[in-house]
């Protein structure tokens, strides 16, 4: 099922040319620019592979190209992320059985046919922080060749379509979705190069120089050549542990948030959301503008950890928030149909007696994200652990220069906050790049200054006090 | 000072008594309607400082919560526009009705004169209002529709959110 009708988004004009794929065969109807997954999902078909052991159905998780639980075989090529791959006419798409063998025929790329590519810096993720990252950067005079994975440049502000906090100047009051556009362009303005479905694999040291070799659209390779490289690679959803939390239609919040706004997919008709943070609380809302119907969230922890704000919403809206209350299990026949919850004792046992059962075709979790940090680890930066921040972290210092010379972060890679920080983070790590590849002249540590002075503001209230515990931990002193 | 609000997810009226100063009597019968805030905790913004037009919002610091000079504000819904949360509301007492400005995100937008559903702040049913000013979506500085609903007054501190019958 596709939206039509969207209080803030205008799907028509989002859609392309009308193209044929064959799913094992049969043909489906899907449009030019939306990915192989979210297309199945519109025409109804959830189940996207099976589990190697026992063969589980498996769907969608993640949706942004993280989790493989999407692998299926498009033509003839086993393991392929059809969520983040775009449909072509006549494509065809099977289920994959566990691990499949590649075709006896496939030819693998060769080193040698790589492309080069040279610039400044070498950016890699175009959410709010590479963006960012990127515009200051080029703005300076560098030359910024930016890479991400996605077919669209934005990062997860592309399905916010709610107004985001902080003051004016940092896009307080516009909608995430239209913040993305602000800066595509912009850095499009400025000179960024820019390579979408192009996939970073490795960061290498090449004579004291960066090399960051990536595979488009899994079949080409390229080399990115520079003096500095600005990771700026995000967060993945993570995961609670219940009884068939595999089961497809238990999907990652994000996900949900892509195929419905960023696709114009109903994600399902009736959701039951576990995790009532700002993520959780941001999707029921977001889903209720879809027209879906949210029969509740449940939150294990005693409070609500979502801001007020957002809580009060969906509220109004008369969607329940259960607090102190966890998913026992998901219960389907090769899908999601019912979720069972129950309410949690102190000592976070389900209390007997207490269990609802809903009748829903999606369960969504909101349990948090965690940096998204494999390039930074297999590039040899120092990560150190940060609860606080959400999981396994980076080292920086306060230009978000990482412990190897020239890697600078920025974003949800380097710790799960906000957009807002994320534009900031990269501003900070764009302008420190330019300026260690002589690209800036000195005056801008004004404006890095500047903006280190608004990311201690914005952190300066209750929400950003865990935020700074979290920092001491990773903070490097000069 | 009680938090139980954060684990219900909305205001008692005894909440915003306590947290938020409510207009007197007099200024809510004034000409011009009167924004007040239900943004009880600190949270990094300031949209709504910054676009007010006759400095009737104070906030020192960012992460301050947001408190309205009744007397200053000129009832000119910017701030319901703007706010990122939709926590801005402007009420106006008319006689033995009270109009109620508020922020509308859903589909669909009512128009002018219609009847719509009155909610409260945790959903429920409270009565019926009609709709007496809808800025829309293309109007409004903060990208959100805006729709000013006529009630009787009683309701006037418990009506939060519409439900549109089409």
């Amino acid at each position: 099922m596709r939206l039509e009708e969207h209080p803030v988004i205008d799907f028509t004009k989002r859609r392309g040319k009308k193209v044929t794929i064959y799913f094992e065969g049969k043909p489906i109807e899907a449009y030019e620019g939306e990915p192989i997954a979210e297309a199945l999902h519109a025409a109804g078909i959830r189940v996207l592979n099976y589990s190697t052991e026992k063969q589980r159905p498996r769907g969608l998780f993640c949706a942004i190209g993280k989790c493989s639980s999407c692998l299926m075989v498009v033509n003839g090529i086993p393991n392929t992320r059809t969520c983040i791959t775009l449909v072509e006419d006549g494509m065809r798409v099977e289920r994959q059985r566990g691990s499949q063998p590649l075709p006896r025929d496939y030819k693998a790329p060769q080193w040698k046919e790589a492309e080069k590519h040279y610039g400044d810096i070498v950016i890699i993720g175009g959410g709010p922080a590479g963006l960012m990252a990127g515009i200051k950067a080029a703005e300076k005079g560098a030359k910024v060749l930016l890479i991400d994975e996605q077919p669209i440049l934005g990062g997860q502000l592309v399905k916010q379509t709610h107004k985001f906090f902080g003051k004016r100047e940092q896009f307080a009051g516009v909608r995430g979705i239209k913040i993305a556009e602000i800066l595509a362009d912009e850095a499009k303005k400025n000179g960024v190069e820019i390579h979408l479905e192009t996939s970073a694999i490795g960061i290498f040291d090449n004579n004291g120089e960066k090399l960051v070799v990536a595979v488009e659209k899994n079949k080409k390779l390229h080399e990115f050549h520079g003096k500095a490289v600005v990771v700026a690679t995000g967060a993945m959803e993570k995961m609670i542990p219940f009884e068939n939390n595999d089961l497809p239609g238990v999907y990652g919040a994000g996900a949900i948030q892509t195929l419905m706004n960023t696709y114009g997919i109903e994600p399902g008709k009736r959701v039951l959301i576990v995790g009532a943070g700002n993520v959780g609380v941001i999707l029921a809302y977001q889903l209720k503008q879809a027209g879906v119907n949210v029969v509740a969230i449940v939150e294990a922890m005693p409070r609500i950890g979502a801001y007020f704000v957002h809580a009060a919403k969906v509220r109004r809206l008369g969607i329940p928030i259960y607090t102190r209350h966890t998913i026992l299990r998901a219960e389907g026949d090769g899908k999601v149909e019912r979720a069972v919850v129950a309410q949690i004792d102190e000592n976070w046992q389900p209390i007997p007696g207490t269990e609802k059962v809903y009748d829903v075709d999606v369960i969504a979790l909101a349990v948090g994200l965690r940096p998204s940090i494999e390039l930074l680890h297999q590039a040899g930066a120092q990560i150190t652990y940060a609860r606080e921040l959400s999981g396994y972290v980076v080292r920086h210092d306060e230009r978000m220069e990482t412990t190897v010379r020239g890697l600078f972060v920025a974003g949800d890679s380097s710790g799960i906050e906000e957009a807002t920080t994320a534009m900031l983070e990269g501003k900070i790590a764009g302008l420190s790049a330019a300026l260690l590849v002589g690209k800036a002249p000195l005056q801008v540590y004004d404006e890095i200054k500047k903006a280190q002075k608004d990311l201690e503001e914005f952190r300066s209230g209750p929400f950003g006090k865990h935020i700074l515990e979290g920092l001491k931990k990773v903070m490097i002193n000069d | 000072m009680t938090e139980e609000y954060l684990e219900r997810g909305y205001l008692t009226l005894e909440d915003l008594k306590e947290k938020v100063e409510l207009p007197s009597e007099e200024r809510l019968q004034s000409k011009h309607p009167v924004a007040v805030p239900e943004c009880p905790q600190r949270i990094p913004c300031t949209p709504c400082k910054e676009i007010c037009p006759v400095n009737a919002i104070k906030m020192d610091n960012p992460n301050d919560i947001p408190v309205v000079n009744y007397d200053k504000c000129i009832g000119c819904s910017l701030c319901v526009q703007i706010c990122p949360g939709l926590a801005f509301f402007m009420i106006q007492y008319k006689g033995d009705k009270a109009r109620v400005t508020m922020p509308h995100e859903l589909l669909p937008i009512p128009k002018r004169g219609d009847e719509v559903i009155l909610l409260n702040r945790k959903g429920e049913e409270v009565g019926k209002g009609k709709v007496v000013l809808v800025i829309p979506r293309e109007k409004s500085v903060g990208d959100t529709p805006v729709i000013t609903v006529e009630m009787p007054k009683e309701l006037a501190w418990e009506v939060r959110a519409i439900k549109v019958v089409v």
